[in-house]
């Protein structure tokens, strides 16, 4: 167990806390991206707050209600809300309404395609847009819980009750369903598009290896899984909900069948979200207690980023070069630290 | 209250039987100026006309946990909905779900159980049944959502009390009564009833458990709404006459001692028996005097799920007695006696 005091100055531990350049957002923050090189704090209601590495903040109304999805690609931020709306920002502050539900019901979840095809869930139907052709639904057997997009071609994963279901928006064939009893929430492919991982409601995740759709269970967390980030390169897959850093190995073709997963950065708090870095082996961790952690994967290796003592942490983020990390609490108490 | 009770949202459930009127309370709730804003929860979305700015629908999606607990389903949609609504804290002072009419509450009730996330921001305040006077005793014999409903209910709400005669009146509640003792009765028409009493009843709240007794004689009178005064005098035409009906599959049954119960007996044994019979028992709660130690010990529990804790010195003069209370169909009496009678320290 990594022990720190949280008094000022203490030497047990390499700190940057000094360097960080503290933001007060004034609002509550539920996840944190960035849009080129500002980043975004996605509110609980109504805003997104824009902030610039000199901690300028302009705030941007994006929904007429709660914010309940976001996803961004760096270049755009797209957003569900309980008014019924998609509706997507882009880095010069331009909010544009993507769709709105016929009947008004709440966006549970969006995802964005690398190539700007976009797809939101209301209720038990999944719907992708993608460059000018029409929109394009599926219905799946009970409520959206996630949606995410392969890294290649055009194809959606749509985690629901007992399952996942892989759909091909442009093909005519029948969506395929992989099984798995339990409610499935968040949802991932890893970047070398071979498996599929899902976060259930239940604190425990779920995977399948897309080449035979064979199981692999990721169980043992205390609490749920809400933050999952895949390392440079994917080779591992980050994980909150325990109180140390999960990292399942997916570097061989077995994934993490058989294996034991790796522990980083153990606190005696739970960790909220998890932010690999996009080019080098290092993460961020946010915990239960406010704790901000960077952490070497290698051998585990911390930097403390932020010391404890407030709400628990909200969002983390890292520009597309890796140089600005960017973090909230869930009281709107943020910062960004340049590397 | 404690702080922690408080900071969290109270959540009313709201249930009964198809065209009992829990529109019309629902309407009343939200009509009546009490300066409060709720966050409703409601099924049939968009067939009622009900003007509230946060209206939610629902899907009623129960599944089950895999915990090994066979009974234990949660409405995942509630989940999703109590997250999504949490985004909006501050804008709403409680939230009431609706349930169909042909609803379980067992899966609303246990969300607010087994969900981390939903127990860390929410809590349960009270199951309300609204029940029809006029076809009740009929729904009884023939619809068992609405004997779920009525043993699973906090409160029940006795609604269109002036479609039915006296002798009808008092024929449905011995009925109810044969189900459900403990909850408290309001007769009405038209669902008018003073919403101190079904709003805001902390009747999961440990702290709350007060007082364990049937509540017969404290049922209120549909004519006047003083709550809390008139209960001094037993006049009520309801307190003599009432039948006893016996109903065929659920019961509930009440355990008493006066002499102090063993702990290292009773928790296994509690336990046990609502792993073993805990499809069967609906609600239970208890109040309980252990030996050689100073404070009460509350627990509550729905199906196999229970909670419980020291709540409290006994008070001086209090006579330390036990008492434990199971709801519920088709159960054990005599194993479950004989059980508790085991964990008496003679």
């Amino acid at each position: 167990m990594t022990e720190f005091t949280p008094e000022a100055g203490s030497p047990s531990i390499v700190s940057v806390t000094e360097k960080v350049r503290p933001v007060a957002l004034g609002m509550a923050v539920t996840s944190v991206h960035f849009l080129a090189d500002r980043a975004a704090f996605v509110g609980g209601e109504e805003t997104v707050a824009l902030v610039d590495a000199k901690g300028e903040i302009s705030k941007v109304a994006v929904h007429g209600g709660g914010i309940l999805s976001a996803a961004s690609d760096g270049t755009r931020l797209v957003m569900g809300g309980d008014d019924g709306k998609v509706v997507a920002l882009n880095a010069k502050s331009e909010v544009a309404l993507l769709a709105t539900d016929a009947k008004r019901r709440w966006i549970d979840a969006v995802a964005l395609h690398p190539d700007g095809a976009f797809a939101w869930s209301a209720g038990k139907t999944a719907f992708v847009k993608s460059g000018k052709a029409e929109e394009k639904s599926i219905d799946v057997p009970s409520t959206v819980g996630g949606l995410a997009f392969a890294p290649k071609g055009l194809r959606l994963a749509i985690a629901h009750y007992n399952g996942a279901t892989l759909w091909f928006p442009n093909m005519a064939a029948t969506a395929e369903f992989l099984p798995w009893a339990g409610s499935h929430l968040a949802v991932t492919f890893s970047p070398d598009n071979k498996f599929l991982v899902t976060a259930m409601h239940e604190a425990a995740l779920h995977g399948w290896r897309l080449a035979d759709n064979r199981h692999m269970r990721m169980t043992g967390y205390p609490g749920r899984v809400r933050s999952m980030s895949w390392s440079a390169g994917g080779k591992f897959l980050a994980t909150s909900g325990a109180d140390t850093v999960i990292m399942w190995p997916f570097a061989s073709k077995d994934g993490p069948m058989g294996k034991e997963p790796a522990m980083l950065a153990p606190l005696q708090a739970r960790v909220s979200v998890v932010a690999c870095h996009p080019r080098n082996d290092i993460l961020a961790a946010g915990y239960s207690d406010g704790t901000i952690l960077m952490v070497r994967l290698e051998d585990g290796a911390e930097i403390l980023v932020r010391r404890n003592g407030t709400a628990p942490v909200a969002g983390l983020a890292w520009n597309a070069k890796g140089t600005l990390l960017a973090f909230a609490d869930e009281t709107g108490d943020a910062g960004l630290l340049e590397l | 209250m404690s702080d922690v009770t408080s900071s969290k949202i109270p959540v009313t459930v709201l249930t009964g039987y198809l065209g009992a009127g829990k529109t019309t309370l629902l309407n009343r709730i939200l009509s009546e100026n009490h300066g409060k804003k709720y966050a409703v929860i409601v099924n049939e979305f968009g067939e009622i006309g009900i003007d509230n700015d946060l209206i939610i629908g629902a899907d009623e999606e129960v599944f089950e946990m895999n915990n090994g607990c066979i009974c234990c389903t949660v409405r995942g949609d509630l989940v999703r909905i109590m997250d999504g609504l949490m985004k909006r804290r501050g804008k709403f002072d409680a939230i009431i779900v609706e349930t169909t009419g042909l609803a379980d509450p067992a899966p609303v009730a246990q969300t607010f159980f087994v969900d981390e996330d939903v127990q860390k921001n929410a809590r349960l305040d009270a199951v309300v049944t609204v029940a029809d006077a006029k076809w009740l005793s009929d729904r009884l014999k023939d619809a068992p959502e609405a004997k779920n409903q009525i043993a699973f209910a906090d409160v029940i709400v006795l609604n269109k009390t002036d479609l039915v005669s006296k002798p009808e009146l008092a024929e449905v509640e011995a009925r109810i009564r044969g189900i459900n003792p403990y909850a408290r009765l309001h007769r009405t028409e038209r669902c008018q009833v003073a919403l101190v009493d079904v709003l805001d009843r902390g009747a999961f709240d440990l702290d709350r458990i007060l007082e364990i007794e049937p509540s017969f004689l404290e049922a209120d009178d549909h004519d006047h709404h003083h709550h809390g005064h008139d209960h001094h005098h037993h006049d009520h035409d309801h307190g003599h006459g009432l039948k006893h009906y016996h109903d065929e599959d659920m019961q509930s049954l009440a355990l008493r001692s006066d002499k102090p119960l063993d702990p290292s007996r009773f928790m296994p044994w509690l336990q046990n028996l609502v792993q073993t019979e805990g499809q069967k028992i609906l609600r239970s709660k208890g109040i309980l005097a252990f030996v050689d130690d100073d404070d009460r010990y509350v627990f509550q529990g729905v199906h196999m799920m229970l909670e419980g804790d020291h709540q409290r010195k006994w008070k001086e003069g209090e006579p330390r007695e036990s008492r434990v209370v199971f709801i519920g169909r088709e159960l054990p009496e005599e194993a479950i006696r004989e059980g508790f009678a085991r964990c008496i320290v003679q």
